[in-house]
């Protein structure tokens, strides 16, 4: 007698419009709430779990928890308020806000940024990739028990907020890249101590390879499991690590190149089998690029010249009707602000497309079906989702 | 607004044909209403508890705002809040510290008032960031509540947008001389003004299915 | 050929078989074009399936309350060509109904539980569209209509500490700069 072999006769049927007939007074199922904290997501989201013995057999996303109506207060304020706030959208990973922001209304306005401002720029993006990676690893690991993985990796991102620090004066919210270039150049010294840091965070790399993804009982939980089927990804938006550890090298950073990327030679990871664990290692193997990257910008960076355009007087600052999208390709895929404006001197609407916004709503209540409950927190962690950017 | 069917009280059979009945919104355990605390009969004795509590804060791990991304480099050793005996706990009947980390909109706020009533006394609470003291970044949004005050009894507060490993640090030393100065109230601030705070929840919850002891 | 030119010529394409409006061109790899309520589900398809523009990048809408219009835009984007093509679609705001896309994008349906929740727009047939996405117990009007006032909920809501101050910025500014006033 096979012990194992699941009850079908115990799952639930399907409705007319497709929906599963599920009856909580059978004694069957039990709504399980996962969240809203859930260690390994950063911030808070709650899945809503009906379960059957310990297989999930519905889920259902729940956000909010942290709505602060970002899109009603940006069209409150002048395009330089905004800047302020704009990075407090997505905390781990602040910077993209602040691009995405800034290059809209540059976009729209006609400004043309200083080439050196571009650099920096594009070395504030990468030195948050790395921060939102190693996040992420920690987050991952200890999502399966490890809970050593998240000491180093805090580590490592801590080091890395040294250098935030350092060049921007603050280690969370930077506010460093307003409409019209940047706040200030590289301060001295700033390459040597960038470089013991790059070492650092690849010495912690190969630390979390030989613990991490050489450990049996993180492969044998990951291999294998929490699949995005390549089918899906048009479906779903999906975009980023998810979509390139399916097979698709989709990143902006190469299909539509911004700032610089387009003068430097890198080749974003791809993996293949789309599950939990390709998608960690590609994440893993991408830190190694942004390292890569850094390394390539300090050194052809230009030292001198203005790192920021002239703008008009902040306070009185009209922008004429139109609309615009940017992109850029942050740590979960595409991030995007679209921006309208009326010829008045505050937006007319701002929209926040976040990655996470496709990937833990409709993508994650596809995927979660049919899981182990105690798979549950991994396959959440695996997608990479940061709630503020759901809900704003 | 019509209650969701998950929590309305009904019958349901067991998988081994045993029928019982399931209650969701009775709290099984928070039948009584809570009570004022006393201190110890003698003054040593309650100076004793407070040393020992103020050494012990086990904070409950649940981040409701982006201050609680400044929590983790704490576990680590390079800011290392366990020398303090500060750490963290997963659930609130572990916990005796509650930092409300951030922002806390409406549909948080729930949640955290659900956490905080489930913690054990004593209790302590910290509000972290300028948007707990006043709203700060969302004195004008629709959905965060802008004093904290109105709603938990708040110990301590560490201002700033956001504080911070070693502004937490030093808000842990200040909470540690309150406890042992028996200033850490808040537990039973919270019982005396029960009514009052429950009615500035109420307030602000709209959609109201938390037990409500009106017994 | 060059990104504009590609741009253009799929305007041509797309004006032969729908009456869409103008194209304006914002980059040369963006464009917006103005799409009749009726005919967006089958321009949509179009564009998937005959042209490459298979990632829904963004649906999302804007109160044009002067006009008393919301508009809708569905950001498309076509990855091998990179370009990305912005579709408008004009709702009168007082009877403001919209067809649901969710079965050409499932992830559509978050989209539109999102509208329907901050700006009251209706997506008949989209799935879980009544139930609450963001808001929880929300009694006002959708919350990102213009007419929506954030800082007099805020204040009739919720009680502010005393002492805090909020300047206009320009003024503010000229007051510091100028005291005395010129």
């Amino acid at each position: 007698m096979n012990l194992f072999a699941p009850d079908r006769s115990q799952y639930p049927a399907k409705k007319a419009d497709g929906t599963n007939d599920i009856d909580l007074t059978s004694g069957k199922y039990l709504k399980l709430w996962q969240g809203p904290n859930h260690p390994g997501i950063t911030g808070n989201m709650s899945v809503e779990l009906t379960v059957c013995g310990d297989e999930v057999v519905e889920g259902k996303t729940h956000v909010g928890y942290l709505h602060r109506g970002f899109e009603k207060l940006m069209e409150r304020r002048t395009f330089i308020q905004v800047f302020p706030i704009v990075c407090r959208v997505c905390v781990p990973e602040p910077d993209f806000n602040e691009y995405c922001y800034a290059a809209a209304v540059e976009d729209l306005a006609g400004i043309q940024v200083p080439e050196r401002a571009d650099w920096i720029r594009a070395l504030i993006l990468e030195m948050g990739r790395i921060n939102s990676y190693m996040m992420y690893l920690g987050g991952q690991a200890g999502s399966l028990g490890q809970g050593v993985i998240g000491q180093w990796t805090t580590y490592a991102r801590d080091l890395m907020l040294d250098r935030f620090e350092e060049l921007t004066g603050a280690r969370i919210y930077h506010m460093f890249i307003l409409p019209g270039g940047v706040r200030d150049g590289l301060p001295d010294g700033f390459d040597a101590r960038m470089e013991e840091t790059l070492k650092e965070v690849e010495r912690t790399l190969k630390d979390v390879w030989d613990v991490m993804f050489c450990n049996a009982v993180f492969k044998k939980r990951t291999v294998g499991l929490g699949v995005i089927d390549p089918s899906w990804l048009e479906d779903y938006g999906v975009t980023g690590p998810n979509a390139r550890a399916a097979g698709v090298a989709k990143d902006v950073r190469k299909d539509q190149p911004y700032l610089i990327y387009d003068q430097l030679d890198f080749e974003p990871p791809i993996g293949h089998n789309s599950d939990i664990y390709t998608r960690a290692d590609v994440r893993r193997r991408d830190v190694q690029v942004s390292v890569d990257l850094i390394r390539q910008m300090l050194a052809k960076m230009p030292r001198t010249g203005p790192v920021m355009a002239t703008i008009p007087n902040v306070l009185h600052w009209k922008i004429p009707r139109g609309e615009t999208y940017i992109r850029g390709e942050c740590s979960r895929g595409e991030y995007g602000y679209y921006l309208v404006t009326d010829g008045s001197g505050y937006p007319r609407r701002i929209n926040v497309r976040g990655p996470s916004y496709t990937h833990a709503m409709a993508l994650l209540e596809r995927m979660i079906v049919n899981i182990n409950i105690s798979d549950v927190a991994a396959l959440m962690v695996s997608l990479h989702t940061y709630p503020p950017e759901i809900e704003r | 607004m019509a209650m969701k069917p998950e929590l309305m009280k009904r019958m349901v059979k067991g998988p081994d044909g045993l029928e019982f009945e399931v209650e969701p919104l009775r709290d099984y355990y928070c039948e009584a209403p809570p009570t004022v605390m006393p201190a110890a009969y003698i003054k040593i004795v309650e100076d004793l508890f407070n040393w020992a509590r103020a050494e012990s804060i086990w904070i409950l791990g649940f981040g409701t705002g982006c201050g609680a991304i400044e929590m983790r480099p704490l576990m680590t050793p390079r800011f290392d809040a366990y020398r303090y005996g500060v750490q963290w706990r997963p659930t609130p009947r572990q916990a005796n510290l509650f930092i409300i980390s951030g922002y806390l909109s409406t549909k948080t706020l729930k949640r955290a008032i659900r956490a905080y009533e489930q913690m054990q006394n004593p209790k302590y609470v910290i509000g972290l960031g300028s948007c707990t003291i006043n709203g700060g970044m969302y004195w004008d949004s629709y959905n965060t509540i802008k004093r904290l005050d109105d709603y938990l009894p708040v110990d301590l507060y560490i201002a700033g947008c956001m504080p911070r490993p070693e502004a937490l640090l030093s808000g842990f030393m200040d909470l540690k001389k309150l406890i042992r100065a028996g200033k850490g109230e808040g537990a039973n601030k919270y019982v005396e003004n029960f009514d009052w705070y429950k009615a500035n929840q109420k307030r602000v919850i709209h959609d109201w299915d938390m037990p409500d002891y009106n017994w | 050929m060059t990104t504009l030119t590609i741009m253009r010529e799929l305007h041509t394409r797309l004006k032969a078989l729908f009456p869409v409006g103008e194209l304006t061109e914002q980059r040369p790899a963006l464009g917006f074009v103005t799409v009749p309520k009726e005919h967006l589900r089958t321009t949509l398809m179009h564009l998937r399936v005959k042209e490459g523009f298979t990632h829904l990048v963004l649906l999302t809408a804007v109160d044009w309350l002067e006009e008393g219009q919301f508009q809708l835009t569905y950001l498309l984007s076509n990855r091998p060509l990179a370009i990305d093509l912005g579709l408008r679609v004009m709702l009168p705001r007082d009877a403001a109904t919209m067809e649901s896309i969710h079965d050409v994008w499932p992830t559509a349906a978050t989209y539109q539980r999102e509208l329907r929740e901050m700006f009251g727009i209706d997506f008949p047939g989209s799935p879980r569209l009544h139930e609450e996405f963001i808001l929880e117990g929300w009694k006002d009007i959708p919350p990102y209509r213009r007419d929506f006032d954030t800082l007099k909920y805020a204040n009739e809501s919720y009680s502010q500490r005393p002492g805090r101050e909020t300047h206009d910025p320009a003024t503010h500014m000229k007051q510091q700069l100028y005291p005395n006033g010129r």
